[in-house]
């Protein structure tokens, strides 16, 4: 593999923390906005420069200090972390705009503040994407952790502070007493943390040992809500919408995964996985959260609580594609971290759409809700259909590879898994839908006038609505590069 | 002049105090400046001294050209020269940050108290430097003495906690000074690396061994190594802002370096970790001081004696890293001297900000905080995330070494001990945090009912806080030189 050495990995890293002295120090909103969108501009352009090298088939390296042999600070882009970069470094963008909407549509305080920490995680999560070793990875794992603390509390009641202690208690606290042992050890057994094409970690430990670690970083990266480490997210609905949406649907969830995923392949190595059959303990542990998440999600009532069950769900469909450890099983896990994204975070737009113009967050509050706010349940409806996976949105293409994933490992049950969730998706999401166009004129709670929210919130979500249509009909640049990845995972 | 580091590291502080003391009669101001002078002499050879180790390996210097072991010799190789840098970097540091807090607590006694302060240093840089097993003792009881008048100067209960510590550190001393005996008696020689060269003959006697674990014992005591702990969380939290936040990083930690010269130079890694079996129950020993540090300090209900009981928990760090017996280790234990001294004096500014603008630090004096003193809280998060080890910052590296030498050594209870540690860290800062940041609760919506006006700690105060917070993150960066260039040469090759 050819590598390039550029600074380009970094300042995609740092230009949204240098922006932060400004935003604390700019006394006008409008200018602080100004510059919240600078730095999100920024780094998408120069995410965006790194894409043409990278889908050549050239990486790009660069160390910022080396504390030992194998363990440096120290950037690797390849196609899964363009991939994940790519995503998250543009729906930073459409975000903006939509917080802008709706922190001053609710005239929420302290936004220096929040704007400052949203600069600061999506420093964090492009770090993750080109972390080149386990060591940076933690290092922003950890950061991303911190920095959404203060968003996930913003609202500073009772409420907030006793969920951002769950948070906490549950990112922080897997992560120091599961991951970072867990990393020592591989440390100490491979004498390398260099995230490696089939891992480092083949041969130089007993299947007892590789097991102990598998567990340990599956649960120790509890931002990807492997079940029992999920309930820190529902809990973390408390926050801002904008930050629900890109935070819990995209950044720290996804974060969460690609850590999974990171560590799965360039850690363990799928042929060591496939040949000491860990791979239907993958399995299990993601078909269950996508089961019982489901489940669950069908019994609430509150609409971001429904969302933050069905992301739990949806994140482990990307746990799910690797452990099939087939090469379109793999393709179709990546694939999703983008496709997932970009129709979640349509969803939580919507919600938070509703909860600025009416102020409603429950779904039993919400019939007849589309004939007042027809272009938002619209964009619901088009994202619903993303996350069920059906045709004409971008879901499909990913489940459709992890249906074929599945026949092509020879996993059936999982076939079945995958198609009962989509049913069960299709049973949460579609009667909300329905009452909110179709209901009985008495039924209705909303007069016949139409009145959306304030068009900063209106705009970004059907921005995101249009492009999971489209993802569909063009799914690459995510879909070549999750594929090159693949290629290079398997060494075809 | 280069070749007069060693000395002048030590006889230019100690003239100072003498002047100190003198120009407080003539006039209080004065004061001071001559400190400041003295200290920034001090940092600056120092650090000179440090570079030519590097350059030139060990310094031998003969104070008043005698040889040893009949003359007292100062040895500074990596080890110490590592050590040096950091105790004269922070004592200087914070004389600068603390002159608005000494003139505001202290009123008329600042003249005595620049004048220890500056002794204290005095005796820190001796030990740190010197080569002279007794010479050690005596700069320890300089140190010791001027550290017990100092905390004493504090309010309320400060003399009966000082008290206590002057029994409690009196009784350490002694202990060293019998240990030193006992050598003396076996050897004849005082020097360091005279005794080295004399014992491995006398590995079998008893009295070495003796010799070995009354000095050990005498150097917990002096470093608070639990459960010979209690007199450091109230002298430390009682005394003076100032006193605390230079004692509180330099003591323990220079007590600790003692402990790694005793085993490195003196008795020699090979007696100390092979001839006598006991590295497995002192890393047991350092594993429960981890567990009650961290567990008293979730008692406490007052910042600054939360800091104190987390000092009782890190001392468990340095002592277990230093028994693993292994490199890594070893190089956790050093790299963790040069971190807890900066993430503590870093805390204790923090501290020592609080108490000049509220009237306390007790958890529920620091509600609202965070808009009162934004720029303390901010040094405060990072102290808070290197004590935690999170990375960058530098508490994450020496908790690594540390976290690997125990692996290696197949001591796992230590590692869970670290690792558990963390965990209660993270509940006892954010604790402190989620008070100063919450609290006045708002009304719901998050609109504030009582927004306080800022009302930050002055410059001179904030400044130092600040070089030292960025220090933490530097520090963190750069670990990879700290420990190739210098930690690599200050372990003996034949730990592994």
């Amino acid at each position: 593999m050819e590598t390039i050495i550029s600074i380009k990995p970094l300042l995609a890293v740092l230009v949204s923390l240098l922006v932060t002295p400004i935003l604390v120090s700019s006394r006008a909103p409008n200018v602080r906005e100004a510059w919240t969108f600078v730095a999100a501009a920024a780094k998408f352009l120069i995410v965006l420069s790194m894409l043409p090298t990278i889908l050549k088939g050239t990486e790009i390296v660069y160390t910022v200090a080396e504390f030992l042999p194998g363990a440096a600070i120290k950037f690797r882009v390849d196609a899964l972390g363009m991939l994940f970069a790519l995503v998250s470094s543009s729906l930073w963008i459409i975000t903006s705009a939509y917080s802008i909407g709706y922190m001053r549509g609710l005239k929420e305080h302290s936004q220096t503040r929040y704007f400052v920490f949203f600069a600061f995680a999506l420093s964090a999560t492009v770090g993750v994407a080109f972390s080149a070793n386990l060591l940076t990875m933690y290092l922003f794992y950890e950061m991303l952790s911190l920095a959404t603390y203060p968003l996930v509390t913003h609202h500073q009641d009772p409420e907030a502070r006793s969920s951002g202690r769950k948070y906490l208690l549950y990112i922080v606290g897997t992560s120091i007493g599961l991951a970072l042992p867990a990393m020592l050890i591989s440390y100490n057994l491979a004498g390398t943390l260099e995230f490696g094409r089939q891992g480092f970690l083949a041969g130089t430990a007993s299947k007892p040992l590789i097991g102990l670690l598998l567990f340990m970083f599956l649960f120790g990266f509890a931002k990807a809500a492997i079940m029992p480490f999920h309930s820190w997210l529902p809990a973390a609905m408390v926050a801002p919408t904008p930050v629900s949406a890109l935070l819990h649907a995209v950044a720290v969830v996804k974060v969460g995964v690609f850590s999974v995923v990171r560590v799965l392949t360039g850690v363990f190595g799928t042929d060591l996985l496939f040949s000491l059959d860990f791979g239907p303990v993958i399995l299990l542990l993601a078909s269950a959260t996508i089961l019982v998440g489901s489940f669950i999600a069908l019994s609430q009532d509150g609409l971001k609580r429904l969302l933050a069950y069905s992301t739990i769900a949806q994140l482990s469909y990307i746990v799910l594609g690797v452990g099939l450890l087939s090469p379109k099983g793999l393709t179709g896990g990546m694939v999703h971290i983008a496709m997932h994204a970009f129709g979640k975070i349509t969803l939580f737009f919507c919600a938070g759409a509703i909860f600025v113009a009416t102020g409603k967050k429950n779904i039993s509050e919400m019939v007849g809700i589309g004939r007042r706010m027809p272009v938002t349940m619209t964009a619901f409806f088009i994202a619903s259909l993303s996350i069920i996976g059906m045709p004409p949105c971008g879901g499909f293409v990913s489940k459709w590879y992890l249906v074929l994933g599945s026949l092509e490992a020879h996993q059936m049950p999982i076939l079945y898994v995958l198609l009962f969730s989509s049913l069960l998706n299709a049973a949460y999401f579609m009667p909300i839908v329905y009452r909110a166009f179709f209901c009985r004129p008495e039924e209705a709670m909303f007069e016949n006038t139409v009145q959306e929210a304030p068009p900063f919130c209106v705009v970004p979500l059907v921005i995101t609505a249009v492009i999971s249509v489209i993802l569909l009909f063009y799914p690459q640049p995510f879909f070549d590069l999750a594929t090159m990845m693949v290629q290079t995972i398997t060494g075809t | 002049m280069s070749q007069q580091y060693p000395a002048l590291l030590v006889i230019v502080p100690l003239i100072s105090a003498l002047v100190i003391s003198a120009a407080g009669w003539i006039n209080k101001r004065l004061c001071f400046p001559i400190a400041v002078a003295a200290l920034g002499v001090a940092a600056y050879s120092s650090i000179g001294l440090l570079l030519r180790v590097l350059d030139e390996g060990a310094i031998v210097y003969r104070l008043g050209g005698w040889d040893p072991p009949m003359g007292i010799a100062y040895y500074v190789d990596h080890l110490n020269g590592l050590v040096l840098a950091v105790v004269s970097v922070v004592a200087f540091l914070n004389l600068i940050a603390s002159k608005k807090s000494i003139e505001l607590e202290l009123g008329d006694k600042t003249a005595p108290f620049y004048a220890l302060y500056v002794l204290q240093v005095t005796g820190l840089l001796g030990i740190v430097a010197t080569g002279d097993a007794f010479n050690l003792y005596v700069l320890l009881e300089i140190t010791a003495l001027s550290g017990y008048a100092m905390l004493a100067m504090g309010k309320d209960r400060a003399q009966l906690s000082t008290l206590n510590y002057l029994y409690m550190g009196t009784i350490g001393a002694c202990f060293y000074l019998l240990g030193v005996g006992y050598l003396y008696i076996v050897t004849g020689s005082l020097n360091m690396v005279d005794i080295a060269n004399i014992l491995p003959s006398l590995y079998e006697s008893n009295a070495v061994l003796g010799a070995f674990i009354i000095c050990l014992v005498g150097v917990w005591v002096k470093m608070a190594f639990f459960p010979l702990h209690a007199w450091l969380p109230n002298a430390y939290t009682h005394g003076p802002s100032a006193a605390s936040s230079l004692i509180a990083p330099l003591v323990t930690k220079v007590m600790i370096y003692v402990m790694i010269r005793l085993i490195l130079t003196v008795f020699t890694p090979e007696f100390a970790f092979n001839i006598l079996a006991i590295s497995k129950p002192i890393v047991w020993l350092a594993c429960i001081a981890i567990f009650m540090g961290a567990i008293l300090a979730l008692a406490e209900r007052n910042l600054k004696k939360m800091l104190t009981y987390i000092i009782v928990a890190e001392v468990g760090y340095m002592v277990g890293g230093a028994w693993l017996g292994n490199r890594a280790g070893m190089t956790g234990a050093i790299l963790h001297i040069v971190n807890d001294a900066l993430m503590t004096l870093c805390a204790f500014l923090v501290v020592s900000n609080i108490a000049y603008k509220l009237k306390g630090y007790a958890f529920d004096d620091l509600k609202g905080l965070v808009r009162k003193m934004p720029f303390t809280m901010g040094a405060f998060v990072v102290a808070a995330l290197s004590i935690i080890g999170v990375p960058p910052t530098c508490g994450f590296f020496s908790k690594w070494y540390l976290i690997s030498g125990a692996i290696q050594a197949g001591q796992y209870a230590f590692m869970v001990a670290l690792l558990f540690s963390s965990l209660v860290n993270v509940v006892l800062f954010f604790r402190v945090i989620e008070i100063c940041y919450y609290e006045p609760f708002s009304d719901g919506h998050g609109h504030d009912q009582h927004a306080e006006p800022m009302a930050e700690a002055p410059l001179t105060m904030l400044v130092p806080l600040f070089i030292v917070a960025a220090g933490l993150v530097l520090v963190g960066i750069y670990t990879g030189d700290i420990v190739n260039k210098i930690i690599e040469f200050a372990i003996p090759q034949g730990i592994v």
